[in-house]
Order: structure tokens, then C-alpha cells, then sequence
């Protein structure tokens, strides 16, 4: 400490010294903003944002979030990480990568939603065996009997006595379509 | 002379460890306690008639009866996770707590780090480093499908580690500068892999047991110097070689400001002690305290693993 590096820290707090808003630098993390306010590189989601979205969409209690810090790092790509840490950091990894913004439609992960998606009282599609076996292989499928929001939603099926998210899926004019990453499919009997 | 002849006079029944050497392993699962519960993840498999048995020591590590748990519904979601038994033994001895900041010096797969994260029930910092940025894929693959969020990967070589990308050096708040704990999964010769990996005689030398000796201390040294006085260090290889266990202790040791703690592993596991004399050599009489397990033992594969406290 007798030798301090520049320590300015928080990459999202300074704006360039030329005055130029900076951007999102795709190889390093940059802790989001807690408000609209305190953005500083355009575009970023906030910590508001993303609380309030997994609120509003699948009904997961703000409080799950109070323990863990959000980061993004590529385009978009927001992760939780129950530590905190300065930001920016130059890691391969922070925690886990829980959602794609930076586009209209926000999009949940695979991993977040099994890790969190049990506390989701909002859009989620319960499927039998043979949907839920279906859709963990990765196929798109027929659902007529959904009637609620279209757009990402958490699907989930009976598991050890309790209802469990298996993934996400994307759910437009009446077919299922099945987002999990090649490398988590299995070809699970139903 | 090549192993597993070159152990035969460590051995307390050399013919019983060359037989088990020999047989294939089971394979084993480690419930991940952040997504579910032992009970639940067993129910899951009873319901989909995958045999298993509990070991006689953990209640969250299962033997399966059919070789490969990547085919069923608790694995898919991330109830399960293929680890050695014998591997989930370093994780145990750090005995890592919530909050705390831990150090994996070589965490790709990921099997420890991830145990770390569900001991320290996902609070705190797990630092996962890995100097082979193609393995660090799987390492980052396997946290998030089992949901860890206290993970942080870097990709350094583990010998000259730095913590400046957490703000050592610098006057920010939330700076890492030391470790609580750190694990030192060293690479080695995998002598005590043959069980999983029948070519790991063939690609034995001397040479490379000597060669990779130099690193292991080069990572241990780093691990002590990076923790705190009073934290702990864990040293652990899967091979049994005297040169990369027991003399890499006594290496460390030599520097004054680490100590070898008794840890004792869970009721019904049996090990050996560490050896203090070994083809001429003899080492510091603490390093006893460590573990040498013998695939015989418990019908694992082969492993080592020591304590240290961070004295100065």
C-alpha cells in the first residue's frame, strides 16, 4: 500500500478525460450502475434495471439480489457475483452470467435460471415428462395450452417431491422453442 | 524402477495395492449442495432407477453403479458433479468458511473450486487461476452449471500470482491483497490416477517427476506468501512420488513461516502418514502429518494431501 498504482477504479464512474462518454470494453468487467443516474457508459443496464426486470418478469424477489454485485463484460452480458470487488477487473470470469441485454428483449441464461428460477412466481411453464425430456434435448415444440406471456419464459417440471426450472424457452405463436446451450443438452428419457 | 514397483516398500501390503492399481474405478458424484439436497438429488435418482450407493463417509458422495452420471435429470440440473472421491478430500482439509477469501491455485476443471464455493455456501470469494486458458473453459462450464456465483476465474501462472486485477496495491475499499485460505492442487506425475487413466505408467519418467517437483514448489511458495498469518494452505497432488509430496513440504517448510497441522479425514477413511525418508533423502519430521492415501485403502484412486498454517 506504501506504493499505490493509480487507483481510480470504478470504470464506470469517470467519464473519459476528453470528455467523450466511454464505452463498454468487451474484455475486462465494469460493475453496472445502481441507478439511470449513475450511468456513465451508454447503453449499460443498471442494477435497477435488473432487479426490477426479474421482478417484473418472473416475479423473483428483489431481496434474492441484495448479496450479490452485477457486472458487465461483452456486449451486454450481465452476471451476479456474490463478492465485490474494485471494478473494472481484467478476469475470465466473474460469478455467473445470468442474463443478455442490450437488446429489446431481455434474455435470462440457462444457469441463472436453474440457480434462482425457483423462486420464480411469473412465467413459468410447468411441462410433463415427455415435454420436459423434449425440451432438454434441445427440440422446439407445439404448446397450444399456454395462454400467458409470450417471449422468455422459465420452464420447469416435477422433480424429488418439488417443481424445479429446467431452462429457458422462448414461447411464440403457440410453440415452445428450446434455448438450452448445446453443450447442456442431454437426451434425458422421459 | 517405475510404479507401481518403485512404492512396493511404502506399502503395508504391496500386493493388494498393485491388485487395486489394476482395477478400473467407480463412478462417483458429489452433490452440489447449492442446488439441492443429498436427500433430494438421491430421490431423484431412485426415481429414475440409477443404482447408487452412499460411500461410508459422506452422505453427498455417491458410487453409481453404471459408469458416466452426464445422462440423468439431477445431473442435467446441476444436482451432481463427476469427482473422485478421493479428490473431494483437499476441499474438506481447507475447511473454507463463508465470506472468506480463498485462493484455487490451479482450479481448471473445476471439482474443488466448486466444492470450495458450496462449503463457503457461495459467500466470499473463491479465486479460481489456471494457467491453461484452454482448461479454464471447463472450469467456468462447470461453475455455472453448478449455479457457483462467488467464483472469480483468472488465467495466471500460479507461481507469480498477483492479486493487482482485485486492487492490491492500490487504496481502493473492497482490494484483495491476501488469502484466508488457499488450495495448491498441484500438477504432477497422476501416478494415483491409473484407476481412471491406464496410460499414466507408460508416460512416467523420473525426469518429469523431478521437473514438475519445481513447479509444485514454486506454486506452494506462492500460496504461503499470498496468505495471511494464520490462514491456511492446503498442498494436495494425486500421485505418490516422495519428491512431489512429502520434499515439496519440507521445501516450503524450510522457509520459517509455515507450519504442517494434523487434519484428520472423515471417520471410515483410512490413510497412511506422510514419509519422512525416501531413497537416501529424509524430511522434516512434521511432514508425517500428512495424508498419503493408497487405492488399496478405501478402493480409490491414489492422493496426498497436507494442512498448513501461514505462521509469519
Amino acid at each position: 500500500m506504501s506504493d499505490p498504482d493509480d487507483g481510480s477504479g470504478d470504470g464506470d464512474s469517470e467519464p473519459e478525460s476528453d470528455g467523450t462518454p466511454p464505452e463498454n470494453d468487451s474484455h475486462r468487467f465494469d460493475r453496472l450502475p445502481a441507478t439511470a443516474d449513475d450511468r456513465v457508459v451508454p447503453g449499460r443496464p443498471t442494477r435497477k434495471e435488473v432487479i426490477e426486470w426479474w421482478d417484473d418478469r418472473y416475479g423473483i424477489p428483489p431481496a434474492t439480489w441484495d448479496d450479490h454485485t452485477f457486472w458487465e463484460r461483452g456486449n451486454g452480458k450481465v452476471w451476479a457475483f456474490a463478492g465485490d470487488v474494485p471494478s473494472p477487473v481484467d478476469a475470465e470470469g466473474l460469478g455467473l452470467r445470468i442474463l443478455r441485454a442490450r437488446q429489446e428483449h431481455w434474455k435470462p441464461s440457462t444457469n441463472a435460471v436453474q440457480r434462482f428460477g425457483p423462486a420464480a412466481t411469473r412465467n413459468v411453464v410447468v411441462l410433463d415428462r415427455e415435454e420436459a425430456a423434449r425440451f432438454a434435448r434441445g427440440d422446439d415444440q407445439d404448446l397450444p395450452r399456454w395462454d400467458g406471456d409470450w417471449g422468455y419464459v422459465i420452464t420447469a417440471h416435477e422433480i424429488a417431491g418439488g417443481i424445479e426450472p429446467v431452462g429457458v424457452g422462448l414461447y411464440l405463436h403457440g410453440e415452445l422453442r428450446s434455448t438450452v446451450p448445446k453443450g447442456r443438452r442431454e437426451n434425458l428419457e422421459s | 524402477m517405475q510404479p507401481p514397483q518403485r512404492y512396493a516398500s511404502l506399502v503395508d501390503d504391496p500386493d493388494a495395492f498393485q491388485a487395486a492399481c489394476e482395477r478400473p474405478l467407480p463412478s462417483v458424484v458429489r452433490v452440489n449442495t447449492l442446488k439441492t439436497t443429498a436427500e433430494r438429488a438421491r430421490d431423484a435418482l431412485d426415481a429414475q432407477g440409477v443404482g447408487y450407493e452412499a460411500t461410508d463417509w459422506h452422505p453427498g458422495v455417491l458410487k453409481l453403479h453404471e459408469r458416466g452420471p452426464g445422462t440423468s435429470w439431477p445431473y442435467f440440473h446441476g444436482w451432481l458433479h463427476g469427482q473422485e472421491e478421493v479428490s473431494t478430500l483437499p476441499a474438506l482439509a481447507l475447511d473454507p468458511q463463508p465470506g472468506e477469501a480463498v485462493w484455487d491455485a490451479c482450479a481448471a476443471p473445476g471439482s474443488k473450486a466448486t466444492q470450495l464455493a458450496a462449503l463457503m455456501d457461495d459467500e466470499g470469494v473463491v479465486i479460481g487461476n489456471d494457467n491453461n486458458l484452454g482448461r479454464l473453459s471447463a472450469l467456468r462450464h462447470n461453475a455455472e452449471r453448478l449455479g457457483v456465483t462467488n467464483l472469480a476465474v483468472t488465467n495466471q501462472d500460479a507461481r507469480n500470482f498477483s492479486l493487482k486485477p482485485f486492487g492490491d496495491r492500490t487504496r481502493e475499499e473492497k482490494r484483495i491483497e491476501q488469502f484466508d485460505r488457499a488450495l495448491v492442487d498441484a500438477p504432477c506425475s497422476c501416478e494415483g490416477t491409473i484407476r481412471k487413466n491406464p496410460d499414466a505408467f507408460e508416460e512416467w519418467s523420473l525426469g518429469h517427476v523431478e521437473g514438475v517437483a519445481g513447479v509444485q514448489k514454486g506454486i506452494l511458495r506462492r500460496a504461503v506468501d499470498a496468505t495471511r498469518p494464520g490462514g491456511t494452505v492446503v498442498y494436495a497432488t494425486c500421485t505418490f512420488a516422495p519428491e512431489e509430496n512429502e520434499a515439496v513440504l519440507d521445501h516450503v517448510l524450510g522457509g520459517g513461516d509455515c507450519e504442517l497441522r494434523a487434519w484428520e479425514p472423515p471417520a471410515g477413511f483410512g490413510t497412511d502418514p506422510g514419509v519422512t525418508e525416501w531413497q537416501g533423502d529424509t524430511y522434516d519430521p512434521s511432514v508425517e502429518l500428512a495424508h498419503r492415501v493408497y487405492p488399496h485403502r478405501n478402493d480409490t484412486g491414489g492422493f496426498f494431501c497436507a494442512k498448513l498454517e501461514v505462521t509469519v
